[in-house]
């Protein structure tokens, strides 16, 4: 049960923390990093979300059972990502047989 | 059941299924925690659609998001923060049993929410200005063509669905949550909360959290593609 009261302080610090996280994703993306634009920034992202769930949604003072059923939704997501790209990103690697073409049907 | 749990159950405030305001509040939590998992199955799927097409046509997606202003985006993730801020502050007022505090958080909660769907509807008019609506006005013309033409400009288009439709059901669940900030308030006034009672103000504001975190990950999803140098 979240009656724990936070002090106003520590909601006020982690609101700035998420304003300096949005000023540096935004400088960031000015800077050139090669291949590491995107993961940089999804980096930020996820630091943001977690400052979020942890001090704005209060999950440091929630039970295990809301933990565990925010990992499960995040094991879904990832699954839903990993398997969906490895379909997608790898079927051209295979050409398919000829005979796996639809032929128009023919009729006797 | 003990004499001091007794009472409670003349209390408006606990419905009779619960033995007391301890477990409905815990099972108040569960509900709408499984209700956002939901809501991340929901936008899952349109991230995962977002991760296909951008990693089939990257220069496109990087093209039709520098049209867009990082600039206006990350004032108006601000906002968002701020609203999450004075949610957060709102949860803490109704916790310690401030009804005037709270009644102050919600409605500077829904005029940050405002403020953002102002600029929201600024960013849509952009779009329209610069005929970058996919389906109602797509003709990319001058500097905008020559942002978009590298990477293909159907594939272009592509990314401008992906931008409404992930904005859009972004703006449609913001405009529910100022639904529910506004029944708040009205309940909030009338003093129907107080430090024993205030799960409404908690799911709301676990509600809004939730709206704010699919806006940080659509900011750099969206506005900073492959950088700006």
């Amino acid at each position: 049960m979240s009656q724990l009261i936070v002090p106003q302080k520590t909601y006020l610090f982690v609101f700035f923390g998420l304003i300096g996280l949005t000023a540096l994703t935004t400088g960031v993306a000015y800077v050139d990093l090669g291949a590491f634009n995107t993961p940089v920034a999804l980096a930020i992202a996820f630091c943001k979300m977690s400052l979020v769930i942890m001090f704005f949604m209060n999950v440091r003072h929630t039970g295990n059972l809301v933990r565990i059923i925010i990992v499960a939704a995040f094991f879904w997501f990832a699954l839903l990502i990993a398997f969906t790209m490895s379909d997608y990103r790898t079927r051209s690697w295979t050409p398919a047989p000829d005979s796996w073409s639809a032929a128009p049907p023919t009729h006797p | 059941m003990s004499d001091v749990e007794a009472p409670l159950h003349g209390h408006t405030d606990l419905a009779h299924q619960f033995e007391d305001l301890e477990q409905q509040q815990e099972t108040d939590m569960l509900g709408i925690w499984i209700f956002l998992v939901t809501e991340i199955m929901f936008f899952g799927g349109m991230f995962a659609a977002y991760a296909i097409y951008r990693s089939f046509y990257f220069s496109a997606f990087e093209g039709g998001s520098h049209i867009l202003d990082a600039r206006i985006g990350m004032a108006n993730t601000m906002v968002l923060l701020g609203s999450s801020l004075t949610m957060a502050l709102s949860v803490r007022s109704a916790q310690t049993g401030n009804r005037r505090a709270l009644v102050f958080f919600l409605i500077a909660t829904m005029f940050l929410g405002t403020v953002f769907l102002g600029v929201k509807a600024y960013e849509y008019n952009q779009k329209f200005v610069e005929h970058v609506v996919p389906g109602l006005d797509w003709a990319p013309q001058g500097e905008v063509l020559a942002h978009v033409a590298p990477g293909g400009v159907q594939h272009a288009e592509l990314f401008f669905i992906f931008y409404f439709a992930m904005t859009g059901l972004h703006a449609i669940h913001m405009i529910i949550g100022m639904g529910l900030l506004f029944w708040l308030v009205l309940r909030g006034r009338k003093g129907a909360f107080s430090a024993h009672y205030f799960a409404p103000v908690e799911v709301v504001g676990l509600y809004w959290h939730f709206v704010d975190i699919v806006w940080i990950f659509l900011f750099p999803l969206l506005y900073l593609i492959g950088g700006r140098y």
